[in-house]
């Protein structure tokens, strides 16, 4: 057995290890030392085989044990994810805090979810049906929440026997005559795409709530958005907003590389906010992948890829779920470290030259799929980007430019003047526009696209009636450009500001259309009445 | 455990504070050795990095006049640990954590890693005890809460430790009577600036602890003297319920000790030469700060930086804002106006305001009036920008009204002096100024009235 080989640490250098153990696989699951920390292989080379450490490597010794788990990293699936914290390895925090206490120490689980844990099961199946790849045989009642359970691609038989009311993960749900076994969980490697029919081009939004978003810059069902901004620009507050209102069915939120102090408050928060949709406490619709700033930095870059694989399992049963990650930068930076410690040639500002490829096919896994059981489910991604002071030309805003549809810039002025969400409108754009513009003026009005070009018109000129009236002061401009100058101000402080902590932080399309459209209204009535006098005047 | 004590003679490169020692049998990552030079002086080194039997210690000592010859290594088994104890109280220690009062060292009755462990996310509480710093800018603007990391981030030559010791002095907790402790760290400092701060100390009424590294003590102990501040600060908070309120001057003389190390360990500069792992490595001690569940007590802390050539885009300010929860920022401009404290309230923030403030915490009206100072204060600053080109007089009576109002919140908010505000005179100040201008909106109007 591949499992019992065991090889001895030769060297260590931060969370980076090697060992002389060969034979095992690239991206198998390791447990080093005599604390069986987890790690995963990063390089075989002759005479050994290089480590990467997702666990505070510090008192691990020379000679200490290697030994292959034979399986990739991989992440638990099946019900009992949602409303749980995981760290970035999928470990539950509350059951490390259970066991550990206040404080994180390396500790091994056995699986990420609780398999003893009672569960309720209704069959949809009996025994004699036909069963293949993707149908569906049952549901477990979690919470408010119907869990389906559907039958992995490679099985066709007959249904044996399947059970009814109680049951526990430990055992299987479903017997086939083919002598398999259907459980109601199964492991995914989480660097591995999971598997779909095929692909389709969004034609609906995800609504967010924030005016600013789906008005002008709005995002398409299994489209990707990126939010890079400074620091104090109001990221995660954006991103938490958008978690809370958005018309999503489940929500994967990734703390990668953040304040400790953030999470505590948004799971505070969401305890106590009820879902309206659902009817049920926001806690219950979403799944928390958190590895904090002070967590191990490798963790952290394994925390994503934990986080979209979730994200693709709950597409897979055909429900729309949204990724946001907080924040992507995090991510990179760890990949930085890791590669660094391989002793990798750099690439730009020290990360590694492989920095745009791996984004690139992360952001992939966004999308809307006809799923294996031929329902449509989405997976749409909202990344924020920490750029270093500030500077979009930085590699990793420029790598995620590249492939995300959506880039909402926001901006220090904005935020330093408190106009939050700092979006700067100017610079910010949205590739999916064009696509969703039929279906909001199918849906909210048939005026949306003329509104639409008549808002950014106004807040056009205004940015180049801004310079002149630093000059020359408000009484200098004419009559027609101080109208616009007031209303592209009350755009901006009554449509695009949004204050996230008042009954305001959602706004459904309607009421965005209304509230632009009662601006707007005024800026055409102000040009008519002009134009009337006008023509007074020439008579 | 090994049954019997290493000790190596094999050195064969010292580079700065890096000590290279070949042929190991045993050694692990974190690995305490204890290191015996010439004439017997003996110091600490901790093991960074182990390539098969060749070891890369750190030293935390002066490596001047060391020889590979005569040096011995002893290789402890153990890794850094801090002894702990509540006489610890009242007492100061240098950056190895050696009594500086001369009195003996206190009997531990805890040893804990230096290091520490990360806070498991579920088990923190959301800090949201206001706490009361006597300075309206802080209190009324960018309210501190318990449990908060809020960064001092100065300029060289603006009074930063002036504003430490008023916070010192004035800090309390609304209506609590537990006990509460300063723990200050001093990174770097000049005497000058130590003796200050240490009178500051034996001014207040709290207890403190003060572990000390001065400009010319080994730079080594600048990268441990924190994490042992913040090892003494989870003990007495988490321990004994106490509320911590640990102070760290100057981030700027770390990050610089950082990049020696990195340096000398010939590894890819970052940013303006600063480490690419920073980040991470700054996060490791501002998260120690918070609190948790199960325990009373709180570490809130406050990190002074001084910004290089005034830039808040430099790396240590800029990954020290994405970690903290806010930061002060203090503006040369109102300092050479004789404003003191010189707080910029524009750029300065407190993330975790929203939850510390309101009915209940401060009063019912603070949100709304912190809004509103604030709206008209940045109004008058972008006006100011227009006076500079059209002239005051080329200006609207309008605009007039909010250049005149940013003169005075700078002159009777910002600026107080020595005096220091409670958070109701604070709140009354600013409802007076904003009615002087007549710039009530209404929603503050009906709060007041009731």
């Amino acid at each position: 057995m591949k499992t019992k080989a065991i090889g001895k640490i030769i060297s260590i250098s931060g969370a980076t290890v090697r060992t002389d153990l060969k034979g095992l696989t690239l991206f198998e699951r390791v447990s080093v030392g005599e604390h069986n920390l987890t790690g995963e292989v990063v390089r075989l080379e002759k005479d050994g085989t290089v480590l990467q450490v997702y666990e505070d490597p510090s008192g691990l010794g020379l000679d200490e044990p290697v030994r292959g788990h034979g399986v990739s990293l991989a992440t638990t699936l099946g019900p009992g994810l949602l409303s749980v914290m995981f760290d970035g390895l999928q470990r539950p925090l509350d059951v490390l805090g259970d066991k550990t206490g206040a404080f994180i120490h390396p500790l091994h689980l056995e699986s990420s979810l609780d398999l003893k844990k009672q569960w309720s099961f209704n069959p949809l199946v009996k025994k004699g049906d036909t069963v293949s790849g993707g149908i569906k045989i049952g549901y477990i009642a979690e919470g408010f929440f119907q869990h389906p359970i559907i039958i992995p691609p490679d099985k066709n038989s007959r249904v044996e026997n399947i059970a009814r009311g109680t049951v526990i993960l430990e055992d299987p749900i479903c017997r086939l005559e083919d002598g398999s076994k259907i459980f109601g969980y199964h492991s995914w490697p989480m660097r591995v795409p999971r598997p779909y029919r095929k692909k389709i081009i969004s034609q609906e939004p995800v609504i967010t709530g924030q005016r600013i978003i789906d008005f002008l810059f709005p995002l398409a069902r299994g489209g990707t958005c990126i939010i890079p901004g400074g620091f104090g620009t109001g990221k995660t507050i954006l991103e938490q907003t958008i978690a809370k209102h958005a018309d999503v069915d489940i929500v994967i939120y990734a703390g990668c590389g953040e304040r400790g102090n953030e999470m505590s408050e948004l799971i505070e928060e969401f305890r106590e906010l009820i879902d309206p949709r659902a009817k049920c406490p926001l806690m219950e619709r979403t799944v928390l992948v958190v590895n904090t700033s002070n967590m191990p930095v490798a963790a952290r870059e394994a925390s994503i890829y934990t986080a979209v694989t979730l994200g693709e399992y709950y597409r897979d049963q055909g429900f729309h779920v949204l990724l946001l990650a907080d924040s992507i930068s995090r991510w990179a930076e760890a990949l930085r470290e890791i590669s660094s410690s391989l002793e990798e040639m750099p690439g730009e500002e020290g990360y590694p030259t492989y920095l745009a490829s791996r984004l690139s096919s992360f952001v992939e896994r966004a999308g809307v799929v006809e799923t294996l059981s031929g329902d449509i489910g989405s997976l749409s991604m909202i990344l924020s980007v920490s750029p270093p002071g500030g500077d979009f030309t930085e590699p990793v805003t420029q790598a995620l430019l590249r492939t995300a549809g959506s880039f909402l810039m926001l901006d220090t002025t904005l935020a330093n003047s408190r106009h939050f969400p700092a979006i700067n409108w100017m610079q910010s754009y949205s590739l999916y526009q064009n696509i969703l513009a039929d279906y909001f003026k199918k849906n909210i009005s048939n005026d949306w696209d003329v509104l639409l070009s008549l808002c950014r018109e106004i807040m056009h000129k205004e940015e180049s009636l801004k310079e002149i009236m630093e000059i020359v002061g408000i009484e200098g401009l004419q009559e027609q450009d101080r109208l616009l100058m007031t209303v592209a101000e009350k755009i901006r402080s009554d449509f695009l500001a949004q204050n996230a902590y008042t009954a305001d932080a959602y706004c459904d399309p309607q009421k965005t259309m209304n509230s632009i459209r009662s601006i707007t209204d005024q800026f055409l009535k102000g040009q008519d009445h002009r134009a009337g006098k006008s023509e007074n005047e020439t008579l | 455990m090994r049954l019997s004590e290493h000790k190596y003679r094999t050195t064969s490169r010292i580079a700065g504070q890096l000590l290279y020692v070949e042929n190991v049998l045993a050694a692990r990552i974190g690995e305490v050795v204890k290191v015996i030079g010439p004439h017997g002086i003996t110091f600490e080194g901790e093991i960074l990095e182990i390539v098969k039997g060749n070891i890369l210690i750190q030293l935390f000592g002066e490596t001047r006049g060391l020889n590979t010859e005569n040096m011995e290594i002893v290789f402890t088994d153990t890794i850094r640990q801090v002894p702990l104890s509540r006489d610890i109280l009242g007492r100061r220690f240098n950056g190895s954590f050696k009594p500086l009062d001369g009195l003996p060292m206190f009997y531990a009755s805890k040893w804990r890693p230096a290091r520490g462990y990360p806070i498991n996310p579920v088990v923190r509480l959301r800090p949201e005890e206001f706490i009361e710093t006597g300075i309206s800018a802080i209190d009324g603007l960018n309210t501190l809460v318990k449990g908060q990391k809020l960064p001092i981030f100065s300029c060289a030559g603006l009074p930063a430790k002036e504003l430490v010791a008023h916070i010192l002095k004035n800090a309390r907790l609304r209506e609590s009577t537990k006990k509460f402790a300063v723990i200050f760290v001093a990174l770097g400092l000049t005497f000058h600036e130590y003796s200050f701060y240490l009178e500051a100390l034996q001014n207040i009424e709290s207890e403190f602890v003060a572990i000390i590294n001065m400009a010319d003590d080994p730079v080594m102990e600048r990268l441990m003297a924190p994490r042992f501040a913040l090892t003494v600060a989870e003990y007495l908070a988490f321990d004994h319920d106490m509320d911590i309120l640990v102070l760290v001057t100057d981030m700027t003389n770390y990050c610089d000790v950082l990049r020696e190390i990195s340096n000398a360990k010939k590894e890819l500069p970052g940013r303006r030469g600063y480490p690419g792992y920073m980040y991470s490595d700054l996060a490791s001690l501002y998260e120690r700060a918070g609190r948790i569940r199960n325990s009373q007590g709180s570490i809130t802390m406050i990190p002074v930086i001084t910004m290089p050539e005034d830039d808040i885009t430099h790396p240590i300010p800029d990954l020290t804002g994405y970690i903290t929860e806010g930061q002060i920022v203090l503006s040369r401009e109102l300092h050479q106006q004789g404003i003191f404290p010189p707080i910029d309230v524009l750029p300065s923030l407190s993330r975790l305001m929203q939850k510390g403030i309101g009915a209940g915490r401060t009063r019912e009206d603070h949100r709304d009036l912190a809004n509103q100072l604030y709206k008209n204060y940045a109004k008058g600053r972008e006006l100011k920008k227009l006076e500079a080109i059209v002239g005051r007089d080329g200006m609207a009576e309008a605009d007039q009204l909010f250049l005149d109002f940013a003169t005075v919140f700078e002159n009777e908010f910002i600026h107080q002096g020595k005096q220091t505000r409670s958070i109701y005179k604070t709140l009354d100040k600013g409802l007076e100024i904003l009615e002087r201008f007549n710039l009530i909106a209404d929603n503050l109007k009906k709060k007041t009235e009731i």
